[in-house]
């Protein structure tokens, strides 16, 4: 029979749109608008799960995400999601759904030998024991310990689903579309103000949607659709229906995350900077705590409520209530009326409303004050409910046992305080109401309704719409509050806490959170030893740990704990609350920062040429270079040979756009460099460049390059690629926080010129074939010279300076033309077989000619001096850095100095980072000293040797030592050199 | 001490376990102790049952302003491993692994140290160099590390991307086999069970409002819950370094800034080692109770509300995505954030302060947790002598002047 | 994520803006005038303090110009937000 259990009337579903879905395999019927925890109700499936520590059946015990039981896996292959509440699974044709954490089924789930074992597995058992043997611990316990860990299983293959943000300014936000948020948007929308109302259910109202109410001469789901319609005729005002609040940041910045039922897009994570928030997020019900209250069948009595008008579901055939409060009695009238044999209603108080007493009576339901259930019957299914008379801190008199399926539970209401916590606000224990409520909010921040401590429904509509108009005016506009006429048959009235029901038996365990399995005992436990503090408490014993953040089981364990330390509730301190309030998809916080989006790749405008000869890049900070050309079936060490050879022999082609390049203007131009870089600058001529050094202020090296005089007033500054935009950010904050008085701006022209770099002893040709008019003799135009020209008709400048040792120039054109010049190039060097080389060839060459690279020759404890450029220190003048140079420890003398080595085998790879130590060294046991380590290292054609740069101690003064270079799989030989490889006197810089 | 073990726990379960005493003692304070350690978190608990045990030293304070171990300890995620750069650190974090080793027995208490590996992943040629040279410098330091291939890394890690595709491809890895990670609170309530046991007073709920001296001398300290003399005060106060030594008057060149952290809701296990990439900031490994425990990078601002910007976490999923595809269902449970004290070349200070009396071990940035059993070692034995132990004795406060930092931030970004 | 008020842009979110650490250190005139702790003490010795602290900050991602933030580290609350080379503004309100 097709959903035995679902009322012949009634509920918000649409009976119209049946649904099918599967759970744990089997086949199911439910309806659009149910969720599965509601459809499998009306299936009469009540046994959804096992619980994660002793594998004890479980059932669903709510109808909103404080459920601690019913999780479920959702799906299959690349979109499964583990760990899903059944109550917040919206069903859908076609839902697949399992049981999470069970072998092999839920009915029959081995893992519930753990629950025979139980003795031994008291709270932290785990720090007890499993430590006597390193190998059983790594080997046996732990990885039995993981196996059984853990709930549902991740994906197994990549999330096809895309994510997106979006960014949201209001004036008023109001969480939850409840009574009190609902009157609070419309006050605040009244006023023009604009307004975002956000609520985790696909459908606005709260609990209006399961209460019998009556506002304004409406039912509550008719009044909550009419202004929910009100509401969505308004420009100013933004509905967000499926999307959960879930953290509360600095500054009212909230972030929410939105559910899309379909379309491209999965789930959308919402940025809202709103001016003033109110807080209108309900309240949730606690259970009581027995002996056997974690039986499937148990169930919070708020949530039986729920399950009838809502879904019309009906949860059981006979039913026991079980509370410590007035407001429960609603479910035992409701379960009547829709059917349900209430056996009794058993309450924990002495004395107990006569209204309510007579309320019982009238439907001939058995009532009996100063009762508790001492103890739940049945496994998988509760089937009787053991009462007892309470005295005292005692039970007292025979024990009777009344049957039912159905054991509804309230041991009052918590607040749901999340947000409110997570903006530091602060919590306060109220004993009237029993429950921990707002009590000191920061600023701009509006409790409302049952998260405010206000339970009757006309105080909430009225404090809903006071905090809209509220917010509204805080923000300023001029917004009112109108009452509303409320009929509602039930108030909140009394409650007496009752934290746990006292046993005289060992027998059954009294669970307080459901999930983790931590039972009286285990907080009886903690206590004992030591553990007397809250956060100690949940952490010892886990509890509030699980998915559902203990929402229904922290404030009992908060008032066990009182009684076990003898201390107020207020005293041994809340929990703390932290984002999310529900868990939110990690895909969703990345959005669609993902792919290529993840960091934007800056290419230069030869990108597209350089893929099409089919180049190898590699990553240097956004760039993309490209690393070296193959011809077909090259290796790196084939294509860097033969690129360097023709480079050294010929002529080579570079494409340096993504050199860092910073336009540096003002009449104090020459005095802020000669404050930036080590050397001294104020008498470069215009027209003539140079090359400089510049140090952090710990005088260690920071970035280098050229810089070149364009006019009396400005120069044009190259930095390296990685470290433009940090050399540019070190340059302004000087300027502008220790250096104001310098009239000088910074521009990054970085992207706006394109450098095609011309090196070897042939580039003169090809320039000359590009720049006929140009005078390129030695004399004509000098080393570290610039000029401007017309290159293959472009408007250029061209550097000559040089990072190969060849001869080079150093072409600029503005950024689009990079591609026609390099055209251009190509076309003139083909007689010359002019060939382009990537950043590796570019670095063999400098390191044959012992150039550095910041970042590889140095580390951040790298000195000028240590890499033998101390002559470019100037002693005549400060600079940024100087004063640390003279400290004690940069002038130890046996600083790491950058030298050459050479294998003594010249086809032995030295790879780089690796560490050099003296000589029959390697073999000693560790720690072995090192005196030094590889810091580049390549084959050189050239040379026909590999060869390396390295920084070691002292090494300036031990060329021609030999040293061990430590491998892995052996020491080898190397003798310290000069670290100037190739033409050391400097012969080819102008050509041959 | 009652010792722990597989048969007390069977023995207990007999009578229900009523019979298990307190695991530390909650002592009123004493007028007057040999030692007052300021700062009740994994290194000062340490520290004190390092004085008691290696050194004898039993009239000791650890006095802490809220709950035990509720500082960083309770707030990092939990990795430990020793292959720093530069032979200072290696020398000090792989003392502190040697202990790690050791500790569950020396402690009688399961801190579940898991020795799952740690790997550090490269994405740059940079980055392969740099790791190189670490990997190297580590291997002749006694400190295991291994060189990984894509390839070896797929055999460790299959759930981990590395198409070469990806904006930022793994382009190798180092692996530190002898890393992992630990239960934090057990290391705290071990460390704080065996200190109370030698005679230590562990005080909770004590905050430290002044710093009492007497010709130049600290003499004790003022608390919430009145003066308490003492010869010597060491100041273990991560988060508040700065604060605690500004009472004796000293600058440090410490910054607090917040660090968070998330997990993600337990799941069967799918990552069975420790995976960190500092190039694009993200680390994570999964917890025994099958939590995802994944960080972020550090706040850009001081802070210390234990609390950080959400944009950090979404940068560092993204990052996540990016990386592990096929956990991009999963959810964020919790999050958190903690509060650490960073020195200008990522290495903290443990020693001597200027004034007579007064040590401070702190500005372990974002990795102290991994150090907790080696900090707690070396400063008890700086306290106990008066003088730094040789593996202490480079990470001086007067380095900033000298110059000779132990500039651990250029090797690896973060630092965890 | 704050909300941060450039002094010449309005307000705007955190991701625009770099924090520049602690406000109002002066480079020295001489730094070779300095003894070693005294460069160590402009170079790295910063305040810290719990509550009220005068920082730098940049808004890297819009104007580039530098300003100065009072800000409570405990709450994150922005107290004053004002130029370089102005005096830290006289805040009667007591630190939260």
């Amino acid at each position: 029979m097709s959903q035995p259990k679902r009322l012949a009337e009634g509920g918000l579903i649409d009976r119209s749109r049946p649904l099918s879905f599967r759970f744990n395999g089997k086949p199911y019927k439910g309806y659009a608008g149910d969720t599965l925890a509601s459809a499998l109700i009306a299936n009469g499936v009540h046994l959804v799960g096992r619980s994660f520590k002793y594998h004890r059946p479980r059932g669903i015990t709510a109808a909103g995400v404080e459920d601690p039981n019913g999780l479920v896996q959702v799906g299959r292959g690349a979109t499964t999601v583990p760990n899903l509440m059944a109550t917040q699974v919206p069903l859908s044709e076609g839902l697949r759904a399992t049981s999470v954490n069970v072998f092999p089924s839920a009915r029959f789930d081995v893992g519930a030998v753990l629950g025979w074992g139980s003795k031994l597995l008291p709270a932290g058992f785990y720090y007890k024991t499993f430590f006597g043997s390193p190998w059983l611990w790594r080997r046996v316990y732990e990885p039995l310990i993981r196996r059984a860990a853990g709930w549902g299983k991740a994906p197994n293959a990549a999330d096809p689903d895309r994510y997106d943000h979006r960014h949201h300014h209001c004036d008023v936000l109001v969480v939850g579309a409840g009574p009190a948020g609902l009157a609070a948007a419309r006050a605040a929308a009244r006023s023009g103000a604009r307004v975002v109302l956000a609520d985790s259910d696909g459908r606005f109202g709260g609990s209006l949607l399961s209460s019998e109410v009556e506002i304004e001469g409406r039912s509550g789901s008719d009044w909550s659709d009419q202004v929910v319609d009100l509401l969505g005729q308004q420009d100013e005002v933004r509905l967000l229906p499926r999307t959960t609040v879930f953290g509360y940041y600095d500054g009212n910045y909230l972030c929410a995350l939105e559910r899309l039922a379909d379309g491209p897009v999965r789930e959308r994570l919402w940025h809202i900077r709103a001016r003033e928030v109110v807080l209108a997020t309900g309240a949730h019900e606690r259970p009581l705590v027995f002996a056997g209250n974690d039986r499937p069948g148990i169930m919070l009595a708020g949530a039986v409520t729920t399950y009838l008008r809502r879904w019309a579901a009906k949860p059981g055939a006979r039913m026991v209530l079980f509370t410590n409060n007035d407001r429960a009695y609603e479910s035992a009238v409701v379960a009547n009326e829709a059917g349900i044999e209430v056996a009794a209603v058993v309450d924990s108080r002495a004395s107990v409303d006569p209204a309510l007493g007579k309320l019982l009576s009238s439907r001939n339901i058995r009532h009996l004050t100063g009762h508790v259930v001492t103890r739940a019957e049945g496994t998988k299914r509760v089937t009787a409910a053991q009462i007892g008379r309470l005295s005292g801190d005692r039970i007292e008199g025979k024990a009777e046992k009344i049957d039912c399926d159905l054991l509804a539970v309230s041991g009052g209401l918590s607040p749901a305080v999340h947000l409110f916590s997570q903006a530091q606000g602060k919590l306060a224990y109220d004993e009237t109401l029993a429950c921990l409520r707002p009590a000191q909010g920061p600023g701009g921040v509006h409790s409302a309704g049952a998260c405010n401590g206000t339970f009757d429904l006309a105080g909430v509509l009225a404090e809903g719409a006071r905090a809209g108009a509220s917010a509204a005016q805080a923000t300023g506009f001029e917004a009112s509050v109108e009452v509303l006429t409320v009929g509602s048959p039930w108030q909140h009235g009394a409650i007496e806490p009752l934290w746990s029901v006292p046993t005289a038996s060992k027998k059954g365990k009294r669970f307080v959170d459901l999930q983790n399995d931590t039972s009286v005992a285990d907080i009886e436990l903690a206590v004992r030893e030591g553990f007397d503090s809250a956060e100690h408490l949940k952490r010892y014993t886990l509890t509030g740990f699980g998915t559902d953040q203990g929402r229904t089981s922290n404030v009992n364990a908060l008032g066990i704990l009182a009684g076990a330390v003898g201390r107020p509730i207020g005293e041994v301190g809340t929990t703390t609350f932290r984002p999310p309030y529900t868990p939110v998809t990690f895909g969703a916080m990345g959005g669609r920062d993902r792919g290529d989006q993840f960091d934007p790749a800056r290419l230069t405008p030869m990108q597209d040429w350089h893929v099409a000869q089919g180049a190898v890049f590699e990553d240097v900070g956004q760039w993309k270079r490209p690393r070296y050309f193959p011809k077909s079936g090259d290796d790196m060490k084939t294509a860097v040979a033969r690129e360097c050879k023709a480079t050294r022999e010929s002529v080579g082609i570079f494409d340096a756009s993504t050199l860092g390049k910073i336009d540096i203007q003002g009449p104090d131009a020459a005095e802020f460099l000669n404050r930036v870089y080590t050397n001294g600058w104020k008498i470069l001529p215009v027209g003539k460049a140079r090359y400089g050094i510049m140090c952090g202020e710990d005088g260690m090296v920071f970035d280098d390059g050229t810089t070149a005089r364009l006019s009396d007033q400005r120069y044009f500054m190259t930095t390296t690629t990685g470290g433009a935009a940090g050399v540019l950010d070190h340059l302004e904050e000087f300027l502008q926080t220790e250096w104001p008085d310098l009239r000088v701006r910074l521009t990054s022209v970085t992207e706006q010129w394109a450098n095609v770099s011309l090196a070897g002893p042939r580039s003169r040709d090809v320039l000359a074939a590009l720049a006929p008019d140009l005078d390129l003799s030695p004399e004509g135009f000098g080393f570290l010279q610039w000029r401007d020209a017309q290159v293959a008709g472009l408007d250029a400048r061209i550097f000559r300076v040089s990072f190969t040792g060849e001869l080079q120039y150093e072409i600029n054109v503005p950024w689009h033309f990079g591609q026609a010049l390099w055209d251009a190039a190509m076309a003139a060097g083909e007689p010359f077989g002019i060939t382009p080389y990537g950043t590796e060839t570019m670095h063999v060459l400098r390191a044959e000619k012992g150039f550095i690279i910041v970042g590889q020759e140095t580390d951040g404890t790298t000195t000028p001096d240590d890499l033998g450029l101390g002559r470019m220190v100037s002693a005549k003048k400060d600079f940024i850095g100087k004063r640390s140079l003279s400290r004690a420890d940069c002038l130890r003398p046996d600083r790491k100095q950058l030298v050459g080595l050479l294998p003594e085998n010249p086809a032995q790879e030295l790879p780089e980072g690796s560490q050099l130590v003296e000589v029959d060294h390697s073999k000693r046991p560790p720690p072995i000293p090192m005196i030094g380590f590889v810091t580049s290292s390549y084959w050189s054609a050239a040379l026909e040797t590999n060869f390396s740069l390295a920084l070691v101690e002292r090494g300036r003064s031990r060329h021609g030592d030999v040293i061990e270079v430590a491998l892995k799989d052996g020491p080898t030989l190397a003798r310290i050199v000069d670290p100037v490889f190739y033409d050391s006197e400097g012969a080819r810089r102008d050509g041959d | 001490m009652k010792r722990f073990s597989f048969w007390s726990v069977a023995r207990n379960a007999l009578s229900s376990h009523a019979h298990w005493p307190r695991q530390w003692r909650s002592p009123e304070p004493k007028p007057a102790y040999d030692v007052i350690i300021v700062g009740g978190g994994g290194h000062g608990l340490a520290t004190a049952y390092y004085l008691a045990k290696e050194h004898g030293i039993t009239n000791v304070a650890v006095l802490e302003k809220g709950w035990l171990g509720g500082g960083n300890t309770a707030r990092n995620t939990t990795i430990v491993r020793s292959n720093y750069l530069w032979d200072e650190s290696a020398a000090l974090y792989e003392h502190s692994l040697k202990l790690w080793e050791g500790l569950s027995r020396d402690l009688n208490y399961n801190v579940m140290f898991s020795q799952r590996g740690v790997m550090n992943l490269c994405h740059t040629l940079g980055d392969v160099r740099a790791s190189r040279r670490r990997s190297e410098a580590n291997r002749l330091n006694g400190v295991d590390s291994e060189w990984l291939e894509p390839a070896d890394i797929k055999r460790i890690c299959p759930i981990l991307n590395l198409s070469p595709s990806l904006r930022y491809p793994v382009m190798g890895a180092t692996f530190q086999p002898r890393g992992g990670v630990a239960r934090h609170d057990a290391v705290a309530w071990g460390f704080a069970r065996a200190a109370d046991a030698c005679g230590v007073d562990i005080i909770q709920n004590c905050a430290v409002i002044g710093l009492r001296r007497e010709g130049g001398r600290i003499v004790g300290v003022d608390t919430t819950r009145g003066a308490i003399d003492a010869k010597k005060v060491g100041v273990v106060a991560a988060g508040h370094s700065s604060v605690l030594a500004e009472m004796a008057g000293i600058r440090l060149p410490i910054q607090s800034h917040p660090l968070q952290a998330l997990v993600s809701e337990p799941i069967k296990p799918v990552l069975h080692t420790v995976i960190m990439s500092s190039a694009i900031h993200v680390y994570l490994s999964q917890s025994d109770k099958g939590e995802l425990v994944i960080g972020a990078g550090a706040d850009g601002y001081n802070s210390y509300a234990q609390r950080g910007s959400f944009h950090v976490i979404e940068e560092q999923m993204a990052a996540l995505c990016e990386l592990f595809p096929t956990l991009g269902r999963l959810r964020m449970l919790r999050s958190w954030g903690g509060i650490v004290d960073i020195c200008p070349d990522a290495s903290p200070i443990i020693g001597k302060m200027p004034v007579d009396g007064l040590y401070l071990n702190g500005g372990w940035g974002t990795g102290g947790f991994k150090a907790t059993p080696g900090s707690g070692w070396v400063f008890a034995w700086t306290i106990a002598k008066d003088a730094p132990h040789p593996i202490n004795a480079p990470f001086t406060l007067d380095r900033f002047t000298t110059g000779a930092l132990i500039a651990e931030h250029g090797a690896a970004a973060v630092a965890h | 994520m704050l909300l941060i008020n450039c002094p010449w842009c309005g307000a705007r979110d955190e991701i625009e803006f770099h924090c520049g650490g602690e406000a109002h250190i002066v480079r020295p005139e001489q730094p070779d005038q300095l003894d070693d702790a005294a460069w160590a003490d402009y170079l790295f010795m910063r305040g810290n303090p719990k509550g009220r602290y005068a920082e730098r900050w940049v808004h890297s991602a819009g104007c580039r110009r530098w300003f100065n933030v009072i800000r409570d580290t405990t709450s994150h609350r922005i107290l004053a937000v004002y130029k370089p080379g102005e005096p830290p503004p006289d805040l009667a309100e007591p630190s939260s």
